[in-house]
């Protein structure tokens, strides 16, 4: 994923004063697929508007296709984007709301024609070219501006938070839609969401942000497995976060409630007896013997069903530690106040420094 | 079996008394209307009599034969039409734009722009126009020397009268749909700031900017004060010279000035309740 398409460097935003997106730089790949990921208020959506052109950045320079577009008008840049709200024109038919942008580029109408019906059958709504939005569901408005900006043949497809507004049912199916759609043009995309499931699920690369400033950027499997902050790891997934004391650094232990944790490796940034936070995902967690070489003593505090996965906690010192048993038909429940051995391998835990 | 009675019989009992309320509430309301309607329906019931009276023992429709007979009528009727349309368009052509651009980049100055639009109600009409004579009937700015340049005043002040509805229309009509996200759509698909007012905003207004402009000729239609200090002949001077020289037509014109105004009122009710279809 070398070689920036879309480049972002140094890009900073201040709002009267307020830093909204810090230092953002970033290069995109032609094809490629990035999200950003992060709470409200964290710069993704400003950063997302700089890049359409809606906000003109406080410092830094944004380049499309090795052009700096810093400064270009938003109708200029030859950039599609989808909205939360979809955005669609009331006034105009699906058809019109597609072909509105080849229209206003003064495209011949056997074009816009041919281009409707392509984008409209890609999307699966060629039946209803003659609809008007209000007459459509959600979802099928959200398909219908995803038809819209693609309809430009953009050089970079910008989602704001697309899905937000829908129900989860239809979220799942568009967001597969948007995947295929995607690598069916391969187009160059730059997805915000503040839902982590939808950036591990659709994007090449995540952009993890807090405060305007980048986090972390990795693929799925990078941002989820191994954080680098404590903010990434408790942001991207469920995880237990354990307040530990390092016992002997070159071996890699760490103490808990007076039992023995090993960890992955030695730890030498942190000195013995230094105060750690250790890092367990559910998932690594066992219930009972044969999970791994580490073990920790507590009572179960409460067990709930979740159809596929069964979600345990378990009571371990001033801690409750959360891990998913997968359901089947046989198994056999701990039951609440219950005591509970919770085993993981050592290389499922890692720490960093507290704060 | 009596204790399953019991709470029923006291249900039925609550729901009596809850009907007995609900029914009160009805009869006073309809007396209130009822009220309100004879206070207004009775004088125009009365001037509607008085207008069918002007042949002697018989009711008809004398006056406005009469009325429409009239060689100043037509004139006048028609003056004040394409006055009233020349002023929604310049209206239009004023608030549209304004209340576009306060509502997507002035939002803080939107009580400033509802304040100046306000004035004209709290101007009193007759201030309003000796300071327009005042201003206008002097070099450099000498408009009032000829009938026509006083009636380009005239339009231009009919055009300010009705910035109070025009602007609430168009500031509704806008709040209603997402300008912000429709204009930034529109942009990112390549449209210029003329495509996106003509092609987006503006169809999205129209019930609005018809309420607005159905309201502005209502006013203008039968606009007196302005209209006779600046010597011009509409409908409002033609009908305060014929109450001065006539006895039943003054009636019929009323009559007729309070259906003009009433079409308008209804066409606007029309078209909000066809609203939600758009």
């Amino acid at each position: 994923m070398s070689g920036g398409f879309l480049t972002l460097e140094g890009v900073r935003k201040e709002f009267n004063g307020a830093l909204a997106v810090d230092t953002f730089d970033l290069e995109v790949a032609q094809g490629e697929f990035v999200s950003f990921l992060g709470p409200s208020g964290c710069g993704k959506t400003t950063t997302l508007r700089m890049v359409a052109g809606f906000e003109q950045p406080s410092s830094g320079t944004i380049r499309l296709a090795g052009k700096d577009v810093t400064l270009t008008k938003p109708n200029q840049r030859n950039i599609g984007m989808v909205f939360q709200s979809y955005a669609l024109f009331p006034n105009m038919t699906v058809g019109r709301n597609v072909g509105f942008g080849l229209k206003v580029r003064g495209r011949p109408k056997e074009e816009v024609a041919t281009r409707v019906r392509e984008m409209l059958e890609l999307i699966q709504m060629g039946h209803l070219e003659k609809r008007y939005p209000y007459q459509l569901s959600g979802g099928q408005q959200q398909r219908v501006a995803l038809a819209r900006a693609l309809a430009i043949k953009p050089q970079v497809l910008l989602l704001d938070e697309p899905l937000s507004a829908l129900d989860a049912k239809i979220r799942v199916e568009l967001r597969s839609e948007i995947r295929r759609i995607q690598r069916e043009l391969q187009i160059t995309t730059v997805y915000v969401t503040h839902d982590q499931e939808e950036a591990l699920s659709l994007s090449d690369r995540i952009v993890v942000m807090s405060a305007g400033r980048i986090e972390q950027v990795g693929t799925p499997f990078d941002i989820y497995n191994f954080p680098k902050s404590a903010f990434v790891a408790s942001f991207v997934g469920t995880l237990n976060r354990l307040h530990v004391t390092v016992a002997d650094s070159r071996q890699g232990t760490v103490h808990y409630d007076g039992q023995s944790v090993r960890l992955g490796g030695p730890t030498p940034e942190h000195a013995d007896g230094s105060k750690v936070v250790m890092m367990l995902r559910p998932e690594e967690l066992h219930l009972g013997d044969g999970g791994g070489e580490n073990r920790l003593n507590g009572t179960v505090s409460s067990v709930t069903f979740l159809g596929s996965v069964v979600r345990v906690r378990v009571r371990v010192g001033e801690a409750d530690l959360t891990l998913d048993v997968l359901n089947e038909r046989r198994l056999h429940l701990p039951e609440v106040g219950q005591a509970q051995t919770v085993t993981f391998p050592s290389h499922a835990c890692w720490v960093l420094a507290e704060n | 079996m009596t204790l399953s009675a019991a709470p029923a019989a006291l249900a039925v009992e609550a729901q009596k008394k809850g009907k007995a309320p609900a029914r009160r509430d009805r009869l006073t309301s309809w007396l209130i209307f009822v009220v309100i309607a004879v206070y207004f329906l009775l004088p125009l019931a009365a001037t509607f009599y008085w207008s069918l009276r002007a042949e002697k023992g018989v009711l008809g429709f004398e006056a406005y034969r009469r009325l429409f007979a009239d060689a100043r009528f037509l004139p006048a009727f028609s003056e004040s039409i394409v006055n009233a349309i020349v002023a929604i368009i310049l209206s239009l052509l004023i608030i549209v734009p304004t209340a576009y651009w306060v509502t997507l980049r002035l939002p803080r100055l939107r009580p400033v722009v509802e304040f100046i639009t306000l004035l004209p109600f709290v101007i009193p009409a007759i201030v309003l126009v000796f300071g327009i004579i005042r201003l206008y009937s002097r070099p450099p700015l000498l408009l009032t020397a000829t009938y026509d340049s006083s009636r380009v005043v005239l339009v231009c002040v009919y055009a300010a009268l009705s910035f109070p509805y025009m602007f609430r229309s168009v500031d509704n009509g806008l709040r209603a749909m997402d300008v912000r996200t429709l204009t930034e759509a529109a942009q990112s698909l390549g449209a210029n700031w003329a495509t996106i007012l003509g092609q987006v905003i503006f169809p999205n207004l129209r019930v609005a900017l018809l309420s607005g402009a159905l309201l502005t000729f209502a006013i203008v239609i039968g606009e007196l004060t302005i209209a006779l200090f600046m010597a011009q002949q509409t409908l409002g001077p033609y009908m305060a010279n014929l109450t001065r020289s006539k006895v039943y037509e003054p009636s019929a014109m009323a009559i007729v000035a309070f259906s003009i105004t009433w079409a308008a009122m209804g066409l606007i009710a029309y078209i909000s309740s066809e609203r939600k279809r758009l």
